[in-house]
């Protein structure tokens, strides 16, 4: 089915019954809030302290100016988005409902975007605490990113999206043993998508790589706005172009490892 | 090609290996609308994987099933909707509360009034007790009650069903067969059974299926077979055929 079909035909309330079975499993226990809180406000923690003393002791405007908070509250909408999405989808394979749900009415793509709906929503509870204790508490200059903000948000979430579809199809299709891909595709980023040193710092031959990522232009956009002030539209838009290429390329992978899982049998007893 | 009026499914030529070992074996049959057929055969024989080509869940290596006359590789989203299963493969979210399972699962199927629907569920299937607790906190009898219960949301035409009672108390699997019994009295619905329980199939079903190394060994109904192989019950005659025991062999025998 092609995409635009498959977009046409889309049910809101498959989607949301979707959305509202993962709500029931987040309200049903208060450690799953308490872990998506947790860990952004500790790294938060961790780093702002850091910046605090390296700040005092170095004269380098790029700490005085909040990138290093600014930086890891942006890399927590990418990991954490990702990890939301990935966290979703693995739910239903530990829980091994993925039969009942792939034998349903419900259309791969809704699963799809209800993962989407549910990272969304994982990310706000985890992610607005954090921000709240870097305003509150570091002095983090929000309304200095105010004008980026959106930008930064949508490209983040593409991505975290874009690696989420390609992980949960290898989870689909090699089973559980693929886990770790859920949990650690998002490191093997990092490095290369600069998110607390500019893109220079990198050797001159893993440079090309950087600029692949997506990620790299909305963290160099985010130390502009917050150095210089300079909105650096063409940076967020060339991110998004870019993001629309891995989008595809994940929802195709997506679909690929499930058309194979469904050759290789394995979706019935999935999760096992 | 075989005829497709008023079948609710039809396989043909049905084929899955696996590192080139079949595990289903060029299989067709077509089931009415309406018939309860049971899919007999020993661990391994391929009942399970027939079941998951049925569903669409395992594509095929080879051939079609058409599922009210939409092929289940291109066209299940026509159908679904008129389908349920059943199976000890899949479980429902053990956080959720019984309740909570079925309204969602209502709501994918598209049930106009879930709450209402869960209401009569809860009713005969005497869930009321505990349909506000975890669903992973249920006793195997109960847990299986809501998994018949979540299969029967919908009201499906097609009713796929994978070991419905193992691991139940002779109470319970029998109050389940009852259970689905009214079911296709009421509904009119078509129900595939895939059993080990051989007293089961030959209290529920019309026709059996019974497969041996991914093949169709018999295919007819359940009198008419254990008249064949001269036997008392059907599991005498899953016994022989399991054993490659043919229904002549067993005449011979019985003659001398």
């Amino acid at each position: 089915m092609s995409l635009r079909l498959a977009v046409r035909h889309l049910s809101l309330a498959r989607i949301l019954a979707m959305v509202e079975r993962h709500i029931y499993l987040l309200s049903a226990s208060p450690f799953r809030i308490i872990d998506i809180v947790y860990w952004p406000t500790v790294q938060l923690l961790t780093w702002s302290f850091l910046q605090l003393y390296v700040g005092r002791a170095s004269q380098l405007p790029l700490l005085a100016a909040g990138t290093l908070i600014g930086g890891i509250l942006l890399w927590d909408v990418l990991f954490r988005g990702q990890l939301g999405f990935s966290m979703a989808f693995l739910e239903e394979v530990w829980s091994r409902n993925l039969g009942h749900l792939l034998m349903s009415p419900l259309r791969p793509i809704e699963l799809v975007v209800s993962f989407m709906i549910m990272s969304v929503l994982r990310l706000a509870i985890g992610l607005i605490p954090a921000f709240l204790i870097a305003i509150i508490f570091f002095k983090f200059d929000v309304a200095a990113v105010g004008i980026g903000l959106p930008f930064f948000f949508v490209n983040l979430m593409l991505t975290s999206w874009s690696v989420g579809l390609l992980t949960s199809g290898l989870v689909l299709r090699f089973g559980l043993a693929a886990e770790t891909a859920a949990w650690g595709a998002m490191f093997g980023i990092m490095p290369f998508a600069c998110v607390s040193y500019p893109v220079a710092t990198l050797p001159h031959v893993l440079r090309p790589i950087a600029w692949v990522f997506p990620p790299t232009y909305v963290f160099e956009a985010m130390r502009a706005l917050l150095l210089s002030g300079n909105f650096r539209l063409d940076l967020l838009v060339e991110s998004f172009a870019l993001n629309l290429l891995w989008i595809s390329a994940g929802a195709l992978a997506f679909r690929a490892l499930l058309a194979s899982a469904r050759k290789a049998g394995s979706l019935l007893s999935m999760g096992e | 090609m075989m005829p497709e009026a008023a079948s609710a499914l039809l396989a043909e030529n049905l084929t899955k290996t696996y590192d080139q070992v079949p595990a289903v074996d060029n299989l067709s049959f077509r089931i009415e609308a309406g018939a309860v057929v049971g899919l007999l055969g020993g661990n391994g024989a391929g009942k399970t994987t027939t079941l998951a080509m049925i569903m669409g869940l395992t594509t095929p290596t080879a051939g079609s099933v058409r599922v009210f006359g939409a092929d289940m590789a291109h066209e299940r989203a026509k159908v679904l909707r008129r389908i349920n299963f059943e199976s000890p493969y899949a479980d429902l979210p053990h956080r959720l509360t019984v309740r909570q399972n079925l309204k969602v699962f209502g709501k994918l199927y598209g049930v106009a009034d879930p709450a209402g629907r869960i209401a009569e569920l809860a009713s005969a299937l005497d869930l009321e007790d505990f349909l506000d607790r975890r669903t992973g906190q249920l006793s195997a009898g109960q847990k299986t009650r809501v998994a018949l219960a979540k299969a029967l949301i919908n009201e499906p035409e097609l009713l796929l069903l994978d070991e419905p009672t193992a691991s139940l108390d002779p109470d319970t699997a029998d109050w389940v067969r009852g259970h689905l019994e009214i079911f296709r009295q009421r509904r009119g619905a078509t129900i595939v059974l895939a059993s080990h329980n051989m007293g089961e199939v030959e209290r529920l079903c019309d026709r059996v299926i019974i497969m041996r190394a991914g093949r169709i060994a018999h295919d007819e109904r359940p009198g008419a077979l254990i008249a064949r192989y001269g036997r008392g019950t059907l599991e005498e005659v899953f016994l022989d055929v399991a054993r490659g025991r043919g229904a002549q062999a067993r005449l011979v025998d019985v003659a001398k």
